[in-house]
C-alpha cells in the first residue's frame, strides 16, 4: 500500500533524459525593448491562431496572459518612480518588458496529470503537449501553477509552447529567441544558461542595478524552470508566483482522505444492513406469527 | 466608447464652478507655466500601474476549470452510481433485500452509462473518451478515474445482465459469473464514489487544494446521500438507507459548518458570490434539512412521506453542491491574489452596524 501511495506522489522519471542534453531558455528582461518579435515569429513558425485586437489599457500589454493561442507574451510593467535603483532617471515611470512562456517545469503538474499521456518529456527535457494524442479533458489547465496551458473552445484540444522541439531536431534555435533582437532571449545548453544568469545578475549588482533577480524557484516542488528569468523588482509584479506547487504534492492527503471515507462508507453500511436484517427478519417473525394466530 | 457631444454636454450651461474651473487653469499656467491635470481622460484612466499590491494589473495568474455542465452533474451521477453499487452488494448479500439490491444495480449500471455519456459530451466526440483508456497513469487522479469508472461499468453491467439470466436459468457458471462481478462492482464503487473530489481536490485551484483533506470524504458522502435518496424514491423501506442517509447529512453538516467557521480568505467563493450562494444552498439541502428530517422519520409514525421528503433534498443538495464546488474553483482562480500571495485589503465583511457592535462590546444589563 505505501508503495502504491508512494508512485502516486512520486513525480515521473525521465531515465532516458540526460542532463547535458537539456535546453533551456533564459529571458533577460533587463535586455528586453518590448518589441513583441517574438510573440510575431511564434505565431508565424508555429501557426498559432490570432487571439483578438483589443486594447487592454494596460501599458502595451493588449493579450493579457499566456494561453492557447499566445506562447511567447510580452510584460510590460508599468511600475512607480523607484530612484536609486539605477537605470531609471528618477522622474519617469519604471518600464520593464518581459517576455513570457511556458516554464517547461521540472516536475510539471500538467504532464503529471494529463491522463492520455498527451503530455511528454522530450529528449531536450522540455514538457512537450502532442496534440494528436490529447482528448480535451482540460485536466492539465487547473494542475498548471503559472495558467500557461488552455483548452482551445472551439478545437476542443489543449496548446501551449512547444519550445519548437520540431526545430530542435534539427539543430536549430527555437523560433523566438532567433528573432530576439537584442538576446533577451537566450537559448543553450541549461546548465550553462544557469551559469550565465548568475554571472550577468552579479553583473548588473555591480552595475548599481540592486533590485534585479532569478525567478527559478527551485526550492518548492517544482524544482526550477527549464524557462527561467532574470526580472527587476518583486516578481509578483510580473505575474510570476512566490511558491509555485506542482498539484501532485496534494494527492496523498487526497487519497488518504478518500480511503478514510470509503472505509466509513463501508463500515456503516455493514452495520445498517447487518442490523435492518435481523429487524426484518423480527418483523417476519412477528407477522409469522399473527398469521398463525 | 463614449459619444460626443453627450447628453449632459448638450445641456450644459455655464455655472459659476465652471467659470471659477476656467479660472483656476489660467493662473496656474501663468504661474507654472503648465497645467497639472490632464485635460482628456481617455476611458479607463487612470491607467493601472503594476505593483506588488495590485500585481500584473490584476490579470488572473491561473486558468479557470475548463469544463461545462456535463462535469459537476458527472459527479453527482458517478457518486450516487458508485454508492448504489456497494448498497447492491450488502442488500444481495447481508440484508436479503432483493427488492432493493436490484433497484440499486439498475442504479449502479444506469449511472455508469449516464456518466460516460456526460464524459463524452463535455470532450466533444466518443473517440476521445479511448483516449483516456490510452495509458493508466497513478499519478494522474483523471487516469485512475477514467480507469475505474470503465471497469465498474463493465463489472456493474455484468452483474445485472447474471441477475436478469439468472431469473430464467440458475446455472452456477452464471451464478458464479454474477457474484464475482456484483463484488468487483461494489469494490470499484468504493473509489467512484469519491475519487472525483481527489481529482479536483489535488489541483492548482487554491479553494480546491485548500480543502483536499475532506474534499473526498465530502463528495464520497454527497454521493452516498444521492444513492440512498433515488432509492428511497423508487419505493424502497429498509431502515440501513435511512441510517446511512442520517451519516451523509450529518456529514454534510459538519463540513458545512466547517467552512463557514473557517475564515481563511481562500474560502471566500465558497460565501460570497454566486459560488457562495450555490454552496450554501446545496450545504442546506443536503445537510441539516434532510438530517433532522431522516431523525424525526426514525420516531415518526408517518415516516415514509418524511423519508421521501428528505431525499429529495438530498438528490438536489447533492447535485446543487458539486455545481457550487465547480463555480467556487472558478471564482478562485479569478482571484490573482491568492496565486501571488498578495495582500487582500479589501473589506472582508460588511462591517456589523454601529449598534450590534456596542450590543456585543457592553452586554445589556437586566
Amino acid at each position: 500500500m505505501s508503495t502504491f501511495i508512494h508512485a502516486m506522489n512520486a513525480p515521473t522519471e525521465n531515465p532516458d533524459i540526460h542532463s547535458s542534453h537539456t535546453t533551456g531558455f533564459f529571458t533577460d528582461s533587463t535586455l528586453c525593448i518590448g518589441c513583441k518579435a517574438c510573440e510575431v515569429a511564434c505565431k508565424e513558425w508555429n501557426d498559432v491562431p490570432e487571439d483578438g485586437l483589443n486594447l487592454s489599457g494596460y501599458s502595451y500589454d493588449n493579450t493579457g496572459s499566456l494561453s492557447f493561442s499566445t506562447w511567447r507574451h510580452v510584460k510590460f510593467v508599468e511600475g512607480e518612480i523607484k530612484p536609486g535603483d539605477g537605470g531609471n532617471s528618477g522622474n519617469h515611470l519604471s518600464w520593464e518588458f518581459s517576455s513570457d512562456v511556458c516554464k517547461h517545469c521540472e516536475v510539471a503538474g500538467c504532464l503529471e496529470a494529463c491522463p492520455t499521456g498527451a503530455l511528454v518529456r522530450t529528449e531536450f527535457g522540455s514538457v512537450f503537449l502532442q496534440p494528436d494524442v490529447c482528448n480535451g479533458c482540460g485536466y492539465c489547465t487547473v494542475n498548471c501553477p503559472f495558467g500557461v496551458v488552455q483548452r482551445n473552445e472551439d478545437d476542443g484540444r489543449a496548446f501551449k509552447c512547444t519550445f519548437c522541439t520540431d526545430r530542435q531536431k534539427v539543430g536549430l534555435e527555437p523560433a523566438c529567441a532567433t528573432a530576439c533582437p537584442t538576446k533577451s532571449i537566450m537559448f543553450g545548453n541549461l546548465e550553462e544558461l544557469r551559469e550565465h544568469a548568475q554571472s550577468r545578475l552579479s553583473d548588473l549588482h555591480g552595475k548599481g542595478m540592486k533590485d534585479a533577480q532569478i525567478y527559478d524557484p527551485k526550492d518548492t516542488s517544482v524544482k526550477g524552470l527549464h524557462a527561467f528569468f532574470l526580472v527587476r523588482g518583486d516578481p509578483r509584479m510580473y505575474n510570476l508566483p512566490p511558491k509555485p506547487e506542482v498539484p501532485i504534492v496534494y494527492q496523498k492527503d487526497a487519497w488518504r482522505s478518500a480511503v478514510i471515507g470509503s472505509g466509513a462508507f463501508l463500515l456503516a453500511a455493514l452495520i445498517a444492513f447487518t442490523g435492518s436484517r435481523h429487524s426484518s427478519r423480527s418483523q417476519r417473525k412477528v407477522s409469522a406469527r399473527r398469521s398463525r394466530a | 466608447m463614449s459619444t460626443w457631444p453627450s447628453e449632459s454636454q448638450k445641456q450644459r450651461q455655464p455655472t459659476a464652478t465652471s467659470e471659477a474651473r476656467l479660472h483656476e487653469l489660467r493662473s496656474q499656467a501663468e504661474r507654472k507655466g503648465r497645467v497639472e491635470h490632464v485635460g482628456v481622460h481617455p476611458e479607463g484612466a487612470p491607467f493601472p500601474r503594476a505593483s506588488v499590491e495590485t500585481g500584473y494589473y490584476g490579470i488572473p495568474l491561473l486558468k479557470q476549470p475548463p469544463w461545462t455542465w456535463e462535469i459537476p452533474l458527472y459527479f453527482a451521477v458517478g457518486g450516487a452510481a458508485g454508492a448504489a453499487a456497494v448498497i447492491a452488494a450488502l442488500a444481495d448479500w447481508i440484508a436479503d433485500d432483493d427488492k432493493l439490491a436490484q433497484d440499486a444495480r439498475w442504479i449502479a449500471v444506469g449511472g455508469a452509462a449516464l456518466s460516460s455519456v456526460l464524459l463524452i459530451s463535455d470532450l466533444g466526440r466518443p473517440k476521445r473518451f479511448l483516449g483516456m483508456l490510452r495509458v493508466f497513469k497513478l499519478q494522474s487522479p483523471m487516469s485512475v478515474g477514467a480507469w475505474t469508472l470503465t471497469a465498474f461499468g463493465s463489472a456493474a453491467g455484468a452483474a445485472t445482465f447474471a441477475k436478469l439470466l439468472r431469473s430464467r436459468y440458475d446455472w452456477l457458471p452464471i451464478r458464479i459469473v454474477g457474484e464475482i462481478s456484483q463484488g468487483m462492482a461494489a469494490l470499484l464503487g468504493l473509489p467512484l464514489h469519491n475519487y472525483t473530489g481527489v481529482l479536483i481536490g489535488a489541483s492548482a485551484v487554491p479553494v480546491w487544494n485548500k480543502n483536499v483533506k475532506t474534499l473526498p470524504v465530502h463528495f464520497g458522502m454527497s454521493g452516498l446521500q444521492a444513492g440512498v435518496s433515488v432509492l428511497e424514491l423508487m419505493g424502497n423501506e429498509n431502515a440501513a438507507l435511512n441510517w446511512l442517509g442520517i451519516l451523509a447529512s450529518a456529514f454534510e453538516s459538519w463540513e458545512g459548518f466547517n467552512i463557514e467557521s473557517d475564515s481563511n480568505r481562500v474560502l471566500t467563493p465558497l460565501k460570497r458570490g454566486r459560488s457562495g450562494f450555490l454552496t450554501r444552498a446545496g450545504g442546506v439541502l443536503s445537510g441539516p434539512t434532510p438530517l433532522l428530517l431522516r431523525l424525526a422519520a426514525v420516531f415518526s409514525k408517518n415516516s415514509d412521506s418524511l423519508r421521501k421528503l428528505a431525499a429529495c433534498c438530498g438528490i438536489a443538495g447533492s447535485v446543487l453542491t458539486r455545481y457550487a464546488w465547480m463555480s467556487a474553483g472558478r471564482a478562485s482562480t479569478k482571484d490573482w491574489r491568492l496565486p501571488l500571495e498578495v495582500e487582500d485589503k479589501r473589506p472582508q465583511e460588511k462591517p456589523l452596524p454601529a449598534r450590534m457592535v456596542e450590543a456585543v462590546r457592553e452586554p445589556r444589563r437586566a
